[in-house]
């Protein structure tokens, strides 16, 4: 009894860390690339590419499950790639929700210092690629705390995750869906145990963001 | 009418000086929002000298410089450099230099590398900009934390990193106490000595009288005279600059000395 509550802990816990670690490392690299051709790059509709990445910052989970929900479904276009109620399909989930939080970090951070160091790198004469490279380097500390909260965002979503997953036991279960499911059954055991690991996490996150941002501003300004 | 800008005289040559032009801009206006910012500027810079841009806060002497560096470019007239010269031979240090948020010794080799310097040059290459601003002892310093002064020096041995012929000096000195001002004067001659030439925004006369070799006067974005600096300093021709040498500001160049 003990045993098997443990190993279905450790199991959900896993699947939760790999699902949101995976959409945010593929979400990182879709978006940190999009939020610097936002920042840098003049082209027609970027205003609006621009507004369209912020407001997407606050997509309902559930909407967007329910969306790749249709797309994935027997029925539906991307059906016959059998995605729905697999791992797979919970990172595309988690991926779509991260994306724009870090895009639009990412964008608003390179932006400020391309205004900062943009008659640095004239005077030196820095070409495209050498100003690209200066400014994600300078921009280190702000993306990484992008991506950390990009990393909570995906943690503690359930809607999508639930729809497109499933809740399936011993493959798409995570530690959000789980805690809802054992709540509902009474099974509040599991539910507080996997609830504590995911505060833990979650305060865990914004604890290291916040203390981060403050060496870094100690570092900016000393 | 204001003085139009007069012709270089084809004075006699010394050591250094070759009084060949390394620049010249003809007829060169600049408007930003419907305001005439410079109004058709002409403008010789002798190779191999010291020339001073001198001028009232507003004159635009910095537009100017960032019109030299390719920063602007004119709505009329034409920027030339000399034959064989581009914009990478021009290095401008702005007043108010920016620095990465690294240390002095990553700032120069940062600028080495996009200067194209290969990397195991690198390290001799900071080694030596490092003494000549006399800043070998704060190389793992952050540059932002830095005195004035120092950061000033930093710039421009960052800026003689690229290698330039024509090395561009906004205000060096301008919020710097007297000491830290004359190391930053004893950085720019040493950089003369060498053979750069030099152009330095002021609007203090007398660093311009330490410093210069030739001056241009500029007021309201209009060049009101330029020549040899002992004859602007003994006898301005221009009522504007006769009256900014006495401490006058002009409000407009034509009528400085209105009775």
């Amino acid at each position: 009894m003990a045993a098997s509550f443990y190993r279905d802990l450790a199991e959900i816990v896993a699947l939760s860390l790999e699902v949101s670690l995976g959409a945010v490392a593929l979400a990182a690299l879709l978006a940190i690339p999009l939020g610097a051709v936002l920042a840098l790059g003049r082209f027609w509709g970027r205003g609006a590419l621009v507004l369209l990445v912020n407001a997407a910052m606050g997509l309902p989970p559930v909407v967007v499950g329910l969306g790749l929900y249709l797309l994935f479904s027997r029925a539906g276009p991307l059906g016959p790639l059998g995605l729905l109620y697999t791992p797979t399909a919970m990172i595309i989930a988690q991926t779509i929700l991260v994306i724009p939080i870090i895009a639009s970090f990412t964008r608003e951070t390179i932006e400020g210092l391309a205004a900062e160091y943009g008659d640095m790198l004239a005077v030196l004469r820095a070409g495209f690629g050498q100003r690209l490279a200066t400014l994600l380097a300078e921009a280190r500390p702000a993306l990484l705390t992008a991506i950390l909260a990009g990393l909570g965002r995906a943690l503690s979503e359930v809607g999508a995750v639930m729809i497109v997953g499933g809740n399936i036991a011993h493959y798409t279960r995570v530690m959000t869906t789980a805690i809802t499911l054992e709540t509902s059954k009474g099974n509040l055991a599991l539910a507080m145990a996997l609830g504590g690991i995911l505060l833990a996490l979650a305060l865990g996150l914004n604890l290291a963001v916040g203390l981060f941002r403050e060496r870094m501003r100690e570092r900016a300004h000393a | 009418m204001p003085d139009r800008v007069i012709p270089l005289r084809p004075a006699s040559l010394d050591r250094k000086g070759t009084d060949a032009p390394i620049c010249r801009l003809t007829g060169v206006s600049l408007e930003r929002g419907g305001r005439r910012l410079l109004d058709r500027i002409d403008m010789t810079i002798p190779q191999g000298r010291i020339s001073v841009l001198l001028g009232p806060n507003g004159a635009g002497k910095s537009l100017t410089l960032r019109l030299i560096a390719g920063l602007e470019t004119p709505s009329e007239g034409t920027v030339a450099l000399a034959p064989g010269l581009g914009t990478d031979d021009v290095g401008l240090v702005l007043q108010r230099p920016v620095f990465l948020r690294r240390s002095v010794h990553a700032n120069l080799a940062h600028a080495l590398a996009i200067a194209g310097i290969a990397r195991r040059e690198r390290l001799g290459r900071i080694a030596e900009l490092l003494v000549r601003a006399d800043l070998a002892h704060a190389a793992a310093q952050p540059a932002r934390a830095l005195s004035g002064g120092e950061q000033q020096r930093l710039a421009i041995v960052r800026a003689l990193a690229l290698g330039p012929r024509l090395l561009l000096l906004d205000e060096p000195t301008s919020s710097l106490d007297p000491r830290a001002t004359r190391a930053v004067e004893t950085l720019i001659r040493e950089i003369h000595a060498e053979g750069t030439t030099i152009l330095l925004v002021t609007h203090d006369v007398a660093q311009a009288r330490r410093l210069a070799e030739r001056v241009i006067f500029l007021a309201d974005g209009q060049v009101c005279e330029s020549g040899p600096a002992k004859t602007f300093f003994e006898k301005p021709r221009s009522r504007a600059a006769a009256a900014y040498l006495e401490g006058r500001l002009p409000a407009r160049p034509g009528n400085a000395s209105d009775p």
